[in-house]
């Protein structure tokens, strides 16, 4: 332990502005690069869900005009 | 392959001076930047000689991106560059002669205007001849290591600022062993060895990228 | 060998390696990086010349160092990718850059606010400052090129030839700056390291050192998992993974 006390090690020598400075930004930096990757990664599978859900949706609804055009007896293409 | 080659010069010279003034944009550009400078800094004698040679660089470094920009771009649209691709010929050849030819139409005008550049910011002789030697040796190289991003970035459509970003830092050591030749001559000093390395990455440029520009053209061409 | 690495090329494998991988590189690197700073910013002992700014060194001397390692395996990559004609290298590529970029970054900002109290000034054209901003430059080409194309099978050939020529100028550029910074010395700059750290000063460094490469690791696997979901979105393998998760 280099720090007899806690305000002691947050003033580093009365470098801590710089020290903080670097530490902290540096930190920010790599955590943002992370949530970055994890936000992108949600997003892709967000639209490729959506992208599914409609082309279900579609397809449903083709199915249900099929069978309402066959109850009324008319010629489906 | 010397009749190809020889008609390949011929067409480029023939385009490039038919009726369109392109070729002479780098070297116009060139001169009105580096007339800014004694305008933006101050037009103190002592001062242009000391920032002279790094204001002639930095310019003739823009104005042969300017001028890179066309290299492939026309042949590379109307089909003659997958033509030449496909003829049989050696192609990284090809490539190298087009770059060459691009560099004695476009930089060439700047090789002979120096004398003019070094006078604007007063150099002296010695330092004249430095920068004429490291221009006449280092320009090439620009126009080939430039030409691997210009055959990169040939099938999309704003090329031109990526350009700069992708090839301005490749050239910082060209500008660094240039710059300080000449300001070896202000000193009356020994310029040899920056002359030699930059002869050195020449050679280089000349060994190894003629077929990185034709990859980059294929990757182009898809 | 061979063999045995080849079906990892496949996109899918890889996804799915990258996805185990993930934790083997995460957990150890949070866990020795954490160690590392801890250690160096309570423990280790100050500097005599420097005092507690010399603290720094333990996030600025790892993140230089593999900005510029890291280069390399973009290199490398793009290297593999061209001769063999494998696609995933391409996207490895694309992963690395950002992390890359963030590594070259955090190497210039701690540089800036460690020569701030100790040279008296954020920037200085020191060789080694010049050259790790030169390769920022690298890695935002590298970044805007692959961005720029709509075809990312063209736009991966495209940044490998980048990548190599970049890594045979990265030596050329690196020693011209130098060169350029001695023929230039200004008065201001001196160096400050000595030439062997205390046993117990270095001893965290290289704890850290090691944390934030498998941090880097870590971080590329993530990414790399993203660029191959986004490059493959409509083959069936992602789109029943996705449905699964």
């Amino acid at each position: 332990m280099q720090f007899a006390s806690l305000s002691e090690f947050f003033s580093m020598g009365g470098y801590g502005f710089f020290v903080w400075l670097a530490f902290g930004v540096s930190f920010a930096v790599l955590i943002g690069l992370y949530w970055l990757g994890r936000w992108q990664s949600k997003k892709i599978k967000a639209g490729v869900l959506t992208e599914l859900a409609r082309i279900e949706r579609i397809k449903a609804a083709r199915k249900a005009r099929q069978n309402k055009s066959i109850d009324q007896g008319e010629v489906t293409q | 392959m010397i009749r190809v080659l020889n008609a390949i010069v011929k067409r480029e010279f023939k385009l490039a001076f038919s009726g369109s003034f392109d070729f002479a944009l780098p070297l116009l550009f060139g001169v009105m930047v580096i007339s800014l400078f004694p305008l933006g800094v101050s037009p103190g004698p002592e001062m242009l000689q000391k920032i002279g040679a790094g204001v002639i660089w930095v310019s003739a470094i823009l104005a042969s991106l300017l001028g890179l920009e066309k290299l492939f771009r026309e042949d590379f649209r109307d089909g003659s560059l997958e033509q030449l691709r496909l003829s049989g010929q050696p192609f990284a050849v090809i490539l190298l002669v087009k770059v060459v030819v691009h560099w004695l139409i476009t930089v060439g005008p700047i090789l002979i205007l120096s004398p003019l550049f070094a006078l604007f910011l007063n150099l002296t002789p010695l330092m004249f001849e430095a920068l004429f030697l490291t221009l006449l040796l280092g320009t090439p190289m620009l126009s080939l290591v430039g030409a691997i991003a210009v055959a990169l970035t040939l099938s999309l459509e704003k090329g031109g600022i990526l350009l700069a970003l992708l090839m301005l830092p490749l050239f910082i050591p060209l500008l660094i062993f240039a710059t300080s030749a000449v300001n070896n001559a202000q000193l009356q000093l020994n310029y040899n060895g920056q002359l030699g390395i930059i002869a050195a990455m020449l050679m280089l440029a000349i060994a190894l990228t003629p077929w990185s520009i034709s990859f980059a053209v294929k990757v182009s061409q898809n | 060998m061979w063999k045995w690495l080849h079906p990892y090329a496949k996109t899918e494998r890889a996804h799915q390696l990258a996805g185990t991988l993930f934790p083997w590189f995460a957990l150890p690197g949070l866990i020795l990086f954490t160690l590392g700073t801890v250690w160096g910013l309570v423990f280790a002992p100050a500097d005599y010349q420097q005092g507690d700014a010399f603290r720094i060194i333990y996030i600025h001397v790892p993140s230089a160092l593999l900005s510029m390692s890291v280069y390399a395996s973009m290199a490398i990559c793009g290297f593999i990718g061209l001769v063999w004609q494998i696609r995933t290298c391409y996207m490895a590529i694309a992963a690395i850059a950002p992390v890359g970029a963030v590594l070259t970054f955090i190497a210039l900002w701690t540089g800036a606010t460690w020569g701030k109290p100790m040279w008296g000034t954020w920037w200085v054209w020191d060789a080694r400052l010049t050259s790790e901003l030169i390769l920022l430059f690298l890695y935002f080409g590298i970044m805007a090129l692959y961005a720029s194309f709509e075809d990312k099978l063209q736009a991966g050939k495209a940044v490998s030839v980048m990548a190599m020529v970049g890594v045979i100028n990265l030596p050329i550029i690196h020693y011209s700056v130098e060169w350029w910074n001695t023929l230039h010395q200004g008065a201001t700059i001196s160096k400050f390291e000595k030439p062997s750290m205390a046993p117990e000063m270095l001893w965290p460094l290289l704890i850290n050192l090691l944390g934030l490469a498998l941090l880097s690791g870590a971080l590329v696997l993530q990414r790399l998992r993203n660029e191959i979901v986004m490059r493959e979105l409509r083959r069936p393998w992602v789109i029943n993974m996705l449905k699964e998760q």
